[in-house]
């Protein structure tokens, strides 16, 4: 067999509030991940500002860009694909990335390849596991998505499930506000659920009637809402850790549900979970034991592939490059764009 | 000396290169689109035009000058992100140049005061107020968000003519003619000359690069003269407290 030359991609990605760039060997190997975080900026607000986080990305690209190369050791010349993430995303901090890649990619005479903000969340996969290959199935929970997707081949993907209304890294962040644990809730609410009761407060476990892997989570946002102020008008105390505790089982339950439903379904064998929400403990452990039960191998990345990188957006774009997917210098953000869209 | 220039603040999107030899300095492409495409989908297929039609090694500029603000921010950051991309590949420095200093040079020469004005929404405009003095463009009033009627107030306190470009112009011909400016001589720059143009930005940044005003690449950053909606009623909130 002919032996295939290294393939370094660049990676960039300013989707949302983190500005990131990475050197990727082989969709594989992740030779540099840099990542600054704007997330001290944007809890003054209480959530992401669109027009801070862009302001942000411009000011920091070029350094973590540099940093990301010297880390790795290469120099541009020695690059053979420029990647970025060009949806879905605020479309401010997307086109900050995609300027950027897209004026490097050109004076550098490389090819240009756009990368699907999600796909890149599932290729998260391939760095913390090498022996996985599609297809499978993949669980995307962040603050922006919650998707159940058949992964059929490299950069061949099918929706099978999807939100109707809040995304449930979404549910963590506004629950979170409410029961005054702040932002960014995901994490706040993960740790302090270790010292809850899951089973104090019944909140309830939304489906969607005419979709069995559809997801909503606006309901039990709500009921949270709900419970509180009826304690507060009754003038009982409510415990921060089991509301908490209670809620995240709530969603829990649902997407553990949903998610073996399709491995029966789908005849799946094995099940990947990606995105921020990803990094969760109890939803971690809870899907360890599903998959235990169902017989199926359970991947997830660990939590620095799990919340927005760089990395997983070189290990995306190797296969586009290997499917020969090239971008043109009016790559434009997609904000909106679907999974799967080439 | 060559320079790249680009600029994307506001409704055209331009890019041009400039040159200088033995103190003669030309102009020896610019493309300028006012249209409604994205300043992201067209600004690199223009560059990409100009390098094929100029035969232009990218190699051999010496710094790429930028409408650096004020203007939209997204046009802004659209274009100062294509020149801190362009740099870092390439190794050259980038020169600032304010946007409004690069419409006002459009005017080169002209007697009047020269007052670029564009749109900044929330009943203002971005403007200054230049003239040519010994053949520089100087600037009576830096760069500024303010209303129109409050421009108008510094314009005659000049009591010289006048003459308006820029985008905001069809917002506020009106109100200028009819109002704010009425009795005083004014004028609107014609069609070649009354939007953002890179050759006037190219043209600035060859002088700001020979003053030494470059920064790198990672060091530029547009200024918006405006902090974010959130960061001002935050602030607002603050002070109400």
């Amino acid at each position: 067999m002919e032996e295939r030359k290294d393939v370094l991609i660049l990676a960039i990605e300013s989707s949302c509030d983190e500005t990131a760039a990475a050197v990727v060997k082989n969709g594989r190997e992740v030779l540099s991940n840099i990542i600054f975080s704007q997330i001290g900026l944007h809890t003054l607000y209480g959530g992401v500002v669109p027009e801070i986080a862009s302001r942000k990305h411009i000011e920091k690209i070029n350094q973590v860009i540099l940093t990301a190369l010297s880390e790795a050791g290469v120099t541009l010349k020695e690059i053979d694909a420029i990647s970025v993430t060009y949806g879905p995303g605020l479309v401010g901090a997307l086109l900050v990335g995609v300027a950027e890649a897209k004026a490097i990619a050109y004076a550098a005479h490389k090819p240009l390849i756009g990368v699907h903000h999600i796909e890149g969340h599932i290729a998260a996969n391939y760095i913390a596991h090498q022996e996985l290959e599609p297809p499978f199935l993949c669980l995307v929970v962040s603050g922006g998505h919650t998707h159940l997707v058949q992964a059929e081949d490299y950069g061949r993907f099918r929706i099978i499930g999807r939100t109707r209304d809040d995304a449930a890294g979404e549910a963590f962040d506004k629950v979170a506000r409410a029961i005054g644990l702040g932002y960014p809730g995901g994490p706040k609410i993960d740790k302090v659920s270790k010292e809850g009761d899951p089973e104090a407060v019944s909140f309830p476990r939304a489906h969607v009637g005419d979709s069995p892997y559809d997801f909503s989570f606006s309901g039990v946002k709500s009921a949270v809402l709900n419970y509180i102020n009826g304690c507060q008008m009754k003038g009982e105390s409510w415990k921060q850790a089991d509301v908490a505790a209670s809620f995240q089982k709530a969603v829990i339950d649902v997407l553990v549900e949903n998610a073996m439903r399709a491995v029966r379904e789908y005849k799946a064998d094995k099940f990947a979970i990606a995105g921020g929400v990803a990094a969760n403990s109890a939803l971690r452990s809870a899907m360890k034991e599903a998959c235990e039960e169902q017989g199926v191998t359970l991947y997830f990345p660990p939590p620095v592939y799990c919340t927005d990188n760089a990395a997983m957006i070189g290990a995306a774009a190797y296969y586009e490059y290997l499917n020969g997917t090239r971008h043109g210098w009016d790559l434009n953000a997609v904000p909106n764009l679907k999974l799967g869209e080439r | 000396m060559r320079i790249l220039a680009l600029d994307s603040s506001g409704l055209a999107a331009s890019v041009a290169v400039v040159e200088e030899d033995m103190g003669e300095a030309v102009t020896v492409a610019e493309y300028t689109v006012n249209y409604k495409k994205t300043h992201s989908q067209t600004l690199l297929p223009m560059l990409d035009e100009i390098v094929k039609m100029t035969e232009l090694d990218l190699d051999e500029i010496d710094g790429i000058g930028v409408a650096a603000g004020p203007g939209s921010f997204t046009g802004l950051r659209i274009g100062s992100a294509t020149a801190k991309g362009l740099g870092l590949a390439l190794g050259k420095p980038l020169i600032s140049v304010p946007t409004l200093e690069g419409l006002a040079c459009n005017l080169w020469g002209t007697e009047r005061i020269v007052c670029p004005i564009m749109d900044a929404r929330r009943g203002q405009v971005y403007t200054g107020i230049y003239e040519f003095r010994q053949g520089r463009l100087a600037a009576l009033e830096n760069q500024m968000a303010v209303s129109i009627e409050e421009l108008g107030e510094k314009l005659k306190s000049y009591g010289r003519p006048v003459v308006f470009l820029g985008d905001g112009v069809p917002v506020h011909r009106q109100a200028l003619l009819e109002r704010i400016m009425k009795d005083c001589d004014i004028a609107f720059a014609p069609a070649n000359m009354n939007r953002q143009r890179a050759s006037s930005v190219g043209s600035l940044a060859l002088r700001y690069y020979k003053e030494g005003r470059t920064e790198t690449a990672a060091e530029h950053k547009p200024d918006y003269l405006r902090v974010s909606q959130a960061e001002r009623e935050r602030a607002e909130r603050i002070q109400n407290q």
